[in-house]
């Protein structure tokens, strides 16, 4: 209450600065049109993802329940999206699906997020013997094809929601950990850093004040493209059949409809949804990160001019 | 290009095989609890068919009694057998391998000179309505699941309009022969080249128009506009060439991911390559195979990695003398 008028703390000078760089950077991003349409596409499609409940009923799920529900129903019969082989709601699926879609994507992002960045850091501030086994091992996972592991993973580990997120967070980081590392890799060369080093800075002083606030933006950004990635690689794994066998998904939708033979039957309401819905949120990721990139980085913004 | 760079990029490959070797040994091993009692979940074991199923999977005797077995017998390229087929698994994976290399072969070729193309006319038309509609192109097809992309193409011309076959990779029943089996196996082969190109074009495209319009920058295009060349031989002659390197790289690296990644869509048309072989061993879950299958892919990408750095340093002098 009293910050207006006592002398201003280092503490409170410093979240000023990061308020005002925030609204400068948000200023940015409204002007930044492809940016803002992906930013509202996946607004809807989290506000549906949320809304399941009320829009859907979830009993509609279960085929307990649809047995005496008419079987492949187009939309004109049974709205909004007909049913599908065991008489339940394709929308309802649609709508639950894409919580899990989003869930997948989002928690497998954090797990290799968190790994790459640390892994990165890591490899990138400290040299030595450790850096450099971290930094083989970066170009292990790198080589190691990306689908082959997840199955062979998702195999033994069993299908559920929680293993599928374990398996693309575990596989997706090296890309995030190289960004990382080549980030932290210049930054510990600008003259600043060595000053503060010169000055007697402690390693937890360079990290928390330099070098991580620095390669936060290109952390963002990365994650934001990580996202699509980790969307797409469940909608895989979900189509070969090693999704949550309780859970709708997108990816277990496709998997279903192809199986029952939606295709030769033309029921189009049932694998066209989920494929679009995954088009508009992998778009939406996409356009988001692009736009953060060009925003985040100065480099790229001069370029845009 | 010198020797001594060969040799370290050669062992620099074989290390990391090795390094795969010892990572599929213990993927199967470490994982908490069971493997034989996590992978048959829900079917009913007596204790012998446990003791036997243990066995089949080296998974008796001490940790490096395993081991040293299971480095002796991967050396000698014996993945044990298949639990479907009871054949070799290698002999499987083998024979599986042309369906695979032929698809792949033909859409990489495909969607790396449309991919270049379309990268070429978006950054030299840099902002122009050419640019936008072909990147919206190529992120939307980069957007969509490739084997959705497949279904869709499925359902079009061969379920409706009945163009094409719907999977296979020959007639059932046909004892064709020469010319007209090759003909049938195109005809096959059509609508999954399609599906890896579309949607292996667009990382092509992307990558081609940023390297073109980095390449853009340099002064070198100044110097050759101002010798009064017309844009057609600047872009042809001085631009596009020196563009193409991060490309060329590309090819490689993907050549050898694609093939892992043609599984899904291999399922959609069953076309019998190693992504339905994958498919199939998942039903089991056929693990021997499934070992097998995740060895060999694995080589293939480092064996491609290896080529694309040689090839990388033949074309670009710069990456030999750092």
């Amino acid at each position: 209450m009293s910050s207006t008028t006592v002398a201003a703390s280092p503490r409170s000078i410093a979240w000023q600065r990061r308020r005002r760089a925030l609204a400068q950077a948000w200023g940015l991003y409204r002007r930044h049109v492809p940016g803002m349409i992906g930013l509202s596409v996946l607004l809807v499609v989290v506000v549906m993802a949320l809304l399941a409940p009320v829009i859907s009923s979830h009993s509609e799920l279960d085929v307990v329940n649809t047995v005496d529900h008419q079987r492949w129903a187009s939309p004109a019969q049974v709205p909004p999206l007909g049913t599908d082989d065991y008489g339940r709601s394709v929308w309802a699926q649609f709508a639950w699906g894409a919580r899990i879609s989003l869930l997948v994507g989002l928690a497998a992002t954090i797990i290799a997020i968190v790994i790459g960045s640390v892994v990165g850091i890591a490899s990138g501030f400290y040299r030595g013997i450790g850096s450099a086994i971290l930094e083989r091992i970066t170009e292990w996972f790198l080589v190691i094809p990306f689908i082959p592991l997840a199955i062979v993973l998702a195999a033994i580990l069993g299908p559920s929601v929680r293993n599928i997120i374990i398996v693309i967070g575990i596989t997706s980081w090296p890309s995030t950990a190289r960004l990382v590392r080549a980030q932290v890799l210049t930054l510990k060369e600008r003259l600043y850093v060595e000053r503060s080093r010169a000055l007697g800075a402690s390693t937890r002083h360079l990290m928390g004040r330099h070098i991580f606030p620095n390669v936060s933006p290109i952390i963002l950004a990365n994650l934001t493209l990580t996202v699509p990635v980790a969307i797409l690689s469940e909608t895989t794994l979900a189509f070969l059949g090693l999704g949550d066998p309780t859970r709708a998904s997108w990816g277990k939708m496709l998997e279903e409809s192809f199986k029952a033979g939606a295709l030769t039957r033309d029921a189009w309401w049932y694998y066209l949804p989920p494929g679009l819905g995954i088009m508009a949120v992998v778009l939406a990721f996409t356009l988001i990160g692009t736009a953060l990139e060009e925003i985040l980085d100065p480099r790229l913004r001069e370029s845009r001019r | 290009m010198n020797l001594r760079f060969v040799t370290r990029k050669v062992l620099a490959a074989l290390a990391t095989l090795a390094f795969v070797i010892c990572f599929n040994f213990f993927l199967f091993r470490v994982v908490e609890g069971d493997p034989v009692a996590n992978l048959f979940r829900g079917k009913n074991l007596t204790l012998e068919q446990r003791l036997e199923l243990r066995k089949q999977f080296g998974l008796d005797g001490s940790q490096s009694e395993q081991f040293v077995r299971y480095l002796e017998q991967t050396v000698q390229l014996n993945f044990g057998r298949s639990y479907t087929t009871n054949r070799p698994v290698m002999s499987d994976i083998w024979e599986r391998a042309w369906p695979t290399i032929a698809l792949v072969g033909v859409s990489t070729l495909l969607s790396t000179v449309f991919g270049v193309m379309i990268g070429i006319v978006a950054a030299w038309r840099r902002r122009s309505k050419a640019d936008y509609g072909w990147t919206g192109f190529t992120m939307a097809t980069y957007a969509m699941p490739d084997f959705w992309l497949g279904m869709l193409l499925l359902v079009t011309f061969a379920v409706t309009l009945g163009w094409f076959p719907v999977g296979g990779i020959t007639d059932t029943g046909s004892d064709a022969t020469g010319l007209a089996k090759l003909v049938d196996q195109a005809h096959h082969m059509f609508l999954p080249a399609l599906t890896l190109t579309l949607a292996y074009l667009g990382e092509y495209a992307l990558v081609m128009r940023s390297s073109l319009l980095e390449t853009m920058r340099e002064d070198y295009l100044t110097l050759a506009r101002a010798k009064g060349l017309r844009d057609v031989v600047v872009r042809n002659r001085h631009a596009v060439p020196n563009a193409l390197l991060p490309v060329v790289t590309l090819i490689a690296i993907n050549f050898g991911f694609v093939l892992s990644g043609a599984i899904a869509v291999e399922a959609i048309y069953s076309w019998p390559g190693l992504g339905l072989l994958t498919y199939d061993a998942l039903r089991g879950p056929d693990l021997p195979m499934l070992q097998g299958l995740f060895l060999v892919f694995s080589a293939a990408v480092i064996f491609m990695n290896l080529v694309a750095d040689l090839l990388y340093s033949y074309l670009d002098p710069r990456v030999r003398t750092e």
